[in-house]
């Protein structure tokens, strides 16, 4: 070994030495998503920073692969496992894939949790959804009963394909809550395939059929922006009121042509928020990772697990002219 | 004035050859080597956990399978040709293991499935192009839509997951300390590959190939089969990088892979693999390998976001590729106005 080789090996070692210590007081987590440029990851990083300031003593390092690949996201965890992070809260590219890899981090040590997009329950200590089917369902029929205010009026959903088994869970959960909002009266639900203009056309259906329609729920990104649209041409705004799940960036034009008061998606924001929060609590053995079990969450209260060790955030997020300017920007 | 006279006086010839020693301090070996160790330094440096042996082992896992079909594609591109179909080769591979599995196969079967769909793959793309005497570009961007689709029309929007508990050995499993089998297979078969090329009658009958088809054709080299050949050998690799990564996964997507083979290509040409055939060396290769896994891991345990790395692994791919070429001109412009 030369002199110039030993010198820098000691160096290196020194360093290390250096920089050991110094980390080991942060609790660093890392947030891990599909892809990096995304405007609703983020958002996510921003709230993950806003429960970190909370949390005092956390870092966060906010990564993830340039394609949405199961095999580019296992190398950047495996950089993680090598940096010995303290823990990982990721959004999965695949389910299956990331199981091995994630194992293993959870072998060496790691808290490891996913949101948003889940892991397979072997890979993950838990997983938190952004919300629930009863509370999105819950949701849209309030938004469409909210929108209607003290009047009764027809109301109709307008779904994807109808073979798609969220949107039919969630259509499922609207019908049992009808009884809980007595001015809604659900008249038809009809199917717009995800398809922009079939989704357009349907509406145009609805309105020729139902004359008293007050109130069509999409609870699809795609079917929500084609009703609008169907009823901005046909000069129905403030008389139908378009609602459901929708993208802010897509849906604040709609919102200000009035044909949408205000409709729900989750909040970016506050999910990178809770995932920290979570994977903080789970490190530091102030919560346990089992069914049944409370996890508290700063300022978005508090989540209980169920059976698969999995979790709802919140209700959807609600998206009106006050907020939908600032979100649009985001997602 | 100078340019003409460079034009009319004889070719410049040095009275003796460099020396053995002096010849490898010049070589594209040598630069890439400097470049590896400069790399490793950078990354010992930057960061703590880069020397950690089993930081180290975990890292070889990024890029293995991509450098055994890096050392299969050298043989191709030596030969003239290219084979883009490796990374669908995996796929269908991988999804005919998942079928297999998914039928009760035992690993030892699962294993020659995978091995047996690269080589029926690479049997078809040596039929296109060596038989039927296709272009290899269009040949293999052809069967790369072919596989993949072949993929994705048998599981579409499915998973197969179904692996026995020891098919994970190959992907996962250890043969000696931090060594992995996939990091000790890749060495193995690099060495033979370096055997093949360079110390056999079939290495240098690649070399004729790509060097002049004409010529080695006269000369006696069945140019066809020696095509047909590799492109057999790449299938086969093909097959044998699926086992390991559907096994590492443990699981299979028809998205398996994707974009692979332009990673292989990247490593054969930024270990000095002349893309229009005929240069070329293994060890360049594999040294070529260790430098693009050193450096996505040194970047990714800074944290660097994926798109500052691969500006950083094309840059990287310019540079060195540009800087014998420049190297060399200015040689040539000393010599002429010498």
């Amino acid at each position: 070994m030369t002199l110039f080789k030993k010198l820098i090996v000691t160096t290196a070692a020194a360093i290390a030495l250096m920089a050991g210590p110094a980390n080991a007081e942060a609790v660093k987590i890392a947030l891990v998503v599909k892809t990096l440029g995304n405007g609703f990851f983020d958002a996510a990083h921003k709230g993950a920073q806003e429960a970190a300031k909370e949390l005092g003593d956390v870092e966060i390092i906010y990564t993830g692969p340039t394609t949405s690949t199961a095999e580019a996201q296992i190398d950047v965890i495996n950089s993680l496992i090598a940096q010995k992070v303290d823990a990982i809260a990721i959004s999965a590219n695949d389910k299956d894939a990331l199981v091995p890899a994630l194992k293993k981090a959870m072998q060496r040590g790691i808290t490891v949790i996913s949101w948003d997009s889940g892991v397979a329950p072997e890979g993950r200590l838990m997983h938190l959804n952004p919300s629930s089917n009863p509370l999105i369902g819950n949701m849209c029929v309030k938004l469409a009963s909210d929108g209607l205010g003290s009047e009764k009026g027809d109301v109709a959903i307008l779904s994807a394909a109808s073979t798609a088994t969220n949107q039919n869970i969630w259509i499922e959960e609207m019908k049992k809550v009808l009884p809980n909002y007595a001015n809604v009266n659900l008249v038809d639900t009809v199917y717009g395939d995800d398809l922009a203009d079939k989704s357009y056309r349907e509406t145009q259906g609805l309105i020729a059929k139902y004359p008293n329609l007050k109130a069509i729920i999409a609870p699809t990104s795609v079917g929500i922006v084609a009703a609008a649209q169907a009823v901005e041409d046909a000069g129905l705004v403030g008389k139908v009121n378009v609602t459901g799940l929708g993208l802010p960036s897509e849906m604040a034009g709609h919102v200000k042509a009035g044909s949408s008061k205000a409709f729900a998606i989750w909040n970016p924001i506050d999910l990178g928020y809770s995932a920290t929060y979570i994977a903080y609590e789970l490190k530091a053995g102030k919560a346990e990772a089992k069914p049944d079990a409370e996890i508290s969450i700063g300022r978005m209260g508090k989540i209980k697990l169920d059976a698969n060790n999995e979790a709802a955030m919140a209700d959807p997020f609600v998206y009106d002219a006050g907020n939908v300017d600032e979100f649009a920007k985001i997602f | 004035m100078s340019d003409q006279s460079a034009a009319l006086t004889p070719r410049h010839i040095p009275d003796r050859l460099d020396s053995p020693f002096k010849r490898a301090l010049k070589s594209w070996e040598t630069l890439l080597m400097t470049v590896a160790i400069a790399i490793a330094i950078a990354n010992s440096l930057a960061s703590p956990y880069f020397l950690d042996p089993w930081n180290l082992s975990d890292a070889t896992f990024n890029f293995t399978e991509k450098a055994i079909l890096a050392l299969a594609m050298t043989f191709v591109i030596i030969t003239g040709e290219i084979d883009l179909s490796v990374a669908s080769i995996i796929a269908l591979a991988s999804t005919a293991m998942g079928a297999a599995a998914e039928a009760g196969a035992g690993t030892p079967v699962l294993f020659l499935t995978g091995l047996g769909v690269g080589l029926g793959c690479g049997l078809f793309n040596g039929v296109l192009v060596a038989k039927l005497g296709l272009p290899a570009i269009v040949a293999t961007i052809g069967t790369m839509s072919l596989y993949r689709g072949i993929a994705y029309v048998v599981l579409g929007d499915q998973v197969y997951k179904n692996y026995p508990a020891d098919f994970a050995v190959f992907g996962q499993g250890y043969a000696f300390w931090i060594f992995s089998i996939e990091f000790v297979t890749f060495l193995g078969l690099a060495v033979v590959a370096g055997i093949v090329l360079h110390k056999t009658i079939f290495g240098r009958q690649v070399y004729a190939v790509g060097n002049n088809a004409l010529a080695a054709s006269f000369s006696g080299v069945k140019v066809r089969r020696i095509k047909f050949i590799v492109f057999l050998m790449t299938g086969v690799a093909a097959g044998l990088a699926s086992v390991m990564l559907t096994s590492r996964l443990g699981s299979t997507r028809p998205s398996i892979a994707v974009g692979w083979e332009l990673d292989a290509v990247t490593m054969a040409v930024l270990g000095g693999v002349g893309i229009n055939g005929g240069t070329g060396n293994i060890l360049g290769v594999v040294i070529a390998a260790f430098v693009m896994g050193l450096v996505t891991f040194g970047l990714g345990l800074l944290n660097v976001p994926g798109i500052v790395m691969s500006i950083f692994m094309g840059l990287m791919l310019i540079l060195v590729i540009a800087l014998p070429l420049v190297v060399q001109r200015i040689n040539n412009r000393r010599r002429a106005t010498r």
